[in-house]
């Protein structure tokens, strides 16, 4: 399993995402500009111009026409995934730090980062098919949690809003009227800030990562907490093999603390765990900095890293990985 | 104050109630306290933005002096003059602080006077200087704090006898010794919890006795042979130990003490703490309490200030070399002893004093130390002018120095006994003839022979800085790292030669390690090669007897590493000197990591400590020829405990499985369910099969150009 490396982006990376039918990756990074590349070798397709801030998040259409990229420019834009056109930009008053496109990609969530004197929002826009008919108006703005909202993402049939940050709750809210319905437990959850969160590919569970070393997994529809992984670093991205029970935790400690320690104390590995018995069953080195970002391929045969090295690793899996036995 | 009534509105409103204000003072009224009716004081924000001012409560300044002459009116003056003399050089006295009452009918003084200081530190020390002093043969002062006067006064006049308890039998406080399963405790402090375990290393896992929060304050500390385990609290020090759990057995008081240490017989425990002085140019007051461990009665106290007790050694706290009384070897707990300008003070522990009533005098002496099983002291003094360095042996009580030699040229000097007493290891770093730079030697004492022969004893390259230098317990070998390089040197060294020619004798030399610390098993044989710190945590562990490597790991930033007291595992720490990594691992002698646990704030492993076997040499011996007899029983054991895991590993695999398969049943079922709701989501497109994907591979014909030609056939 060589990986591949893609040197695209000037800066740290901070998100990754493969479109459906898992021939394109989306990357994310500090740098203004989101980029496309080939998932099978990495080539880079091409680039959204059109931010003027970091890019903390992106999502894409089912069909893989539109592409939903929010940015700390205060804003969020939608893109032509095909010719790189800027479709249409939403402007808020504060960066916006996460999106994630509904079911049926009508809707679209977006969270909003506390700035200046108005405090962190989840808003929920509406998609139109045709760009020309789109407009800005929210269709629900929730607030409430203290902090950074670091994910927000549907839940099943577009019923529910998960949402994770700083504060170390995930709650779900009613997407139709806002209202929290259910809110993690302070003893059983994260004891720190959540950076991570992904959802299965059905929707019915996900997984988060938070800065106390460890990864949950959760029941998207009842919020019970199913499985721990314990590691020994912050976890900064999770992700979750859609072929096999397997999930994969990324981090290291604070970019600040980086230059001080030797690489081998910060631990830059992509950790693999046994989904079900919770048991680290291997790694993959290769970034000199954290990891900040982790996808899978929908056919489960790779998956990306990105770091704060400003690398993206793209990674094939050999044929004995899918017979690991334990 | 925008609040302040007009004088006009004061009038008006007296005229209503029917006061003539020209008959009121104004001056004599006060508000009740706490009380401002809305007016605020020109005074009061001066005084919130300060601290509150310190009110003079209670009596804690005011001493009572007992005992003085009973003087006639005409020597009152001088009298008072006196005492102000005597207590003004201890304190200030307040302004008519000083009161000798007198009796009305004989005009003469009562023989007693009050004496008001100017802070409740001052009269406490005031008490504590005068309280005997002797004004003349028939007048000693009998000095006592005013607020503890009523207590005094509550002590019935006549006498009660003591009501006896019946005698209950303690508990075993040496039941950990009897597990079933010979396993060894250890102590673990992280975060605020502070937690007893057992190492159940069959089971390849800790498995805890006791866990409480918030336990001690600073550290907690094992007696030497086990039985208790020491915590420190503000108020004092406390021990707790049991048969089954972890009970107080009994509280030291002693506020703000900041470190214990238990006499090796743990009979006796060593409280000490240090106090800012009132004056800030004064050294910190130190106390030091000695306690019985048992009755918790306090021996012996020592007061003084930091100065006395910071000469000799380094570190410590505050300049304070810890410990302050170092205890001469063996379970009697028989003398202590502490280093002080010129001298050594030796005191015993039968009548907690000084040994002949005096200490021993040894010029310019830096260093002492006790062999670890006999009441021997070593002491080192350096060169001074022209008498050269000198270490030298003395037997106490006797004092009778056993063997002595002299040293030139010394730069340092360190002294290592090994653990029976039967050698001691003097390292001494000497300048080179042009001082500029030193080089190290060793002096080794052979302690239990004839005349206590001593051998010099040099490197081969002789220029090796010495890193590190341990004896093999209870053995007859040292190991040094030695070497200037990044990667030193580690030499093995025995004091028996084949021949009895009493020579030292080198047994290796191991090039180029990555080491910087020795730690031998403490039943000897086996040694750790660490490299700590800057060494990121290299282990090697190696056999002495076989001279070969067992097996090398590492335990990334290690930064402790303590032998279980049987020797038959090894814990290696991170504690919270890093941020990251904390937590412990568990490894049998031979290298084998069985267990790690990860803690945050991680800040102690200590391991429980066993007192010395009863068996004699001989039968030791003897179970050891015989070991595949005894093994026997245990290999079984063991076989039963992997067998009994393997199982219950299995089952717990099979019980998460089934969990994991109830889940994904019903999540089946709901995504099945919301199929349709899905499809109207997306407008009613159908494939919703995300999970399942087909690359097909699909071959399209397309054709391009349809020519028809007639060929002639040919018969």
């Amino acid at each position: 399993m060589r990986p591949i490396l893609m040197k695209g982006h000037e800066r740290p990376l901070t998100f990754l995402k493969y479109n459906r039918d898992g021939d394109l990756l989306f990357s994310c990074a500090k740098d203004h500009t989101p980029t496309v590349w080939f998932a099978d070798n990495g080539e880079r397709l091409g680039t959204y111009r059109g931010h003027n801030g970091a890019v903390w998040c992106c999502d894409v259409s089912r069909d893989s026409m539109r592409l939903i990229t929010g940015s700390a420019d205060q804003s969020v834009k939608l893109w032509n995934v095909q010719t790189g056109e800027q479709l249409y930009s939403f402007n808020f008053g504060s960066p916006a730090r996460a999106v994630d496109l509904a079911v049926g990609d009508k809707l679209a969530v977006i969270t909003t980062d506390p700035f200046m004197d108005s405090p962190s929002a989840i808003h929920v826009k509406q998609i139109s098919r045709d760009p020309s008919d789109q407009t800005g108006e929210s269709v629900l703005t929730i607030k409430g949690p203290q902090g950074r909202i670091n994910r927000a993402v549907w839940g099943p049939l577009n019923k529910t809003i998960i949402s994770a940050g700083e504060d170390a709750v995930v709650r779900i809210w009613d997407s139709e009227t806002g209202k929290l319905l259910k809110e993690s437990d302070k003893e059983s959850g994260h004891k720190k800030t959540i950076t991570a969160l992904s959802k299965s590919t059905d929707g019915s569970h996900f997984l988060t990562g938070s800065l106390d070393k460890s990864a949950k997994l959760w029941d998207a529809r009842t919020l019970t907490l199913i499985k721990t992984y314990v590691t020994e670093r912050p976890v900064n991205a999770v992700a979750m093999s859609p072929l096999l029970d397997h999930v994969v935790l990324g981090g290291g400690q604070d970019a600040s603390n980086v230059t001080t320690t030797d690489h081998r104390a910060g631990k830059f590995e992509a950790k693999f765990f046994d989904k079900i018995l919770q048991e680290e069953i291997g790694g993959v080195k290769g970034h000199f900095g954290p990891i900040n970002a982790l996808a899978f391929n929908p056919d489960g045969k790779s998956f990306s890293s990105g770091g704060e090295d400003g690398y993206v690793r793209l990674h094939h899996f050999d044929s004995d990985y899918f017979n690991i036995k334990i | 104050m925008a609040d302040v009534m007009l004088m006009k509105e004061i009038e008006t409103t007296a005229d209503r109630l029917g006061i003539d204000l020209a008959t009121v003072d104004l001056d004599s009224i006060s508000l009740p306290p706490g009380q401002d009716f809305g007016i605020v004081s020109d005074d009061e924000d001066v005084l919130q933005g300060g601290d509150n001012p310190e009110l003079d409560i209670g009596f804690g300044n005011i001493i009572i002096v007992d005992n003085l002459p009973v003087v006639p009116r005409e020597k009152f003056d001088k009298l008072e003059g006196v005492i102000r003399k005597i207590y003004s050089q201890i304190g200030v006295i307040k302004e008519d602080g000083l009161w000798m009452p007198i009796d009305p009918e004989t005009q003469k003084t009562l023989g007693y006077c009050f004496i008001e200081f100017n802070s409740p530190l001052e009269a406490e020390l005031a008490r504590e200087k005068t309280n005997g002093y002797k004004l003349d043969r028939s007048h000693i002062f009998a000095v006592n704090m005013f607020d503890e006067f009523d207590t005094f006064m509550k002590v019935p006049d006549k006498w009660a006898p003591p009501e006896f308890t019946p005698y209950t039998s303690g508990e075993n406080l040496q039941h950990w010794l009897t597990d079933e399963k010979a396993r060894d405790q250890f102590v673990i402090r992280a975060g605020s919890d502070t937690e007893v375990l057992w190492n159940d290393a069959r089971q390849l896992k800790p498995e805890p006795v006791y866990k409480r929060a918030f336990w001690t304050e600073s550290f907690v500390q094992w007696s030497p042979l086990g039985t208790y385990l020491a915590t420190v609290h503000r108020q004092g020090a406390a021990v707790w130990g049991g048969a089954s759990t972890f009970n107080r057995l009994m509280r030291y008081a002693h506020p703000q003490v900041k470190l214990v240490d238990f006499s090796p017989g743990e009979r006796y425990l060593v409280t000490y703490s240090s106090h800012e002085p009132s004056n800030p140019r004064d050294a910190n007051r130190v106390v030091i309490n000695i306690f019985d461990v048992r009755t918790g009665k306090v021996m012996r106290d020592f007061k003084g200030s930091a100065d006395d007790f910071a000469i000799g050694g380094t570190g410590g706290v505050a300049g304070v070399a810890w410990p302050v009384f170092r205890w001469a070897g063996g379970k009697e707990d028989k003398y202590f002893a502490r280093i002080g300008k010129n001298i050594i003070s030796v005191y015993e522990t039968e009548t907690f004093s000084l040994i002949d009533k005096k200490s021993l005098k040894v010029e310019n002496v830096v260093d002492f130390c006790w062999s670890p099983t006999d009441p021997i002291l070593a002491l080192f003094v350096p060169e001074l002018g022209d008498h050269p360095a000198r270490v030298s042996l003395m037997q106490i009580p006797s004092k009778d120095e056993l063997r002595q030699k002299n040293l030139f040229s010394v730069s340092d000097c360190k002294m290592y006994w090994q653990s029976n007493g039967d050698y001691l290891a003097v390292k001494v770093d000497r300048y080179t003839k042009t001082k500029k730079s030193t080089y190290t030697g060793f002096e080794l004492f052979r302690v239990r022979e004839r005349d206590i022969p001593i051998e010099v004893f040099e490197l081969e390259n002789k220029n090796d800085k010495i890193i590190a230098f341990a004896w093999e317990p209870k053995g007859h070998r040292f190991a040094v790292i030695h070497g200037d390089n990044p990667r030193p040197d580690i030499s093995f060294y025995s004091m028996r030669s084949a021949n009895n020619t009493d020579k030292v004798k080198k047994l290796t030399t191991l090039k180029g390690k990555q080491a910087n610390a020795l730690f031998w098993s403490p039943t000897g044989r086996f040694v750790i090669l660490a490299g700590l710190k800057g060494f990121n945590g290299q282990l090697e562990f190696y056999n002495v007897d076989e001279l070969e490597t067992m097996a090398t790991a590492e335990h990334f930033m290690a930064t402790d590493i303590e032998w279980d007291p049987t020797g038959r595992y090894v814990a290696t720490a991170v504690t919270s000197v890093h941020e990251m990594e904390n937590g412990f691992n568990i490894w049998s002698f031979n290298g084998k990591l069985l267990y790690r646990i990860l803690k945050d704030h991680f800040f102690q492993f200590l391991w429980r400590p066993r007192p010395p076997s009863f068996l004699s040499p001989e039968k030791e011996e003897e179970i050891a020829k015989n070991l595949k007899k005894y093994s026997k029983k245990y290999e079984a054991e063991d076989q039963d405990v992997s067998m009994l895991l393997s199982e219950q590993d299995r089952e717990k695999r099979r019980m998460l499985k089934e969990e994991w398969e109830k889940w994904l049943n019903e999540w089946k079922r709901l995504h099945e369910e919301e199929k349709l709701e899905r499809q109207t989501l997306r407008d009613g497109e159908v494939s919703d099969e995300e999970e399942e994907y087909e690359a097909k591979e699909v071959e399209v014909e397309e054709i391009l150009d349809v020519s028809e030609e007639v060929l002639s056939f040919e018969e």
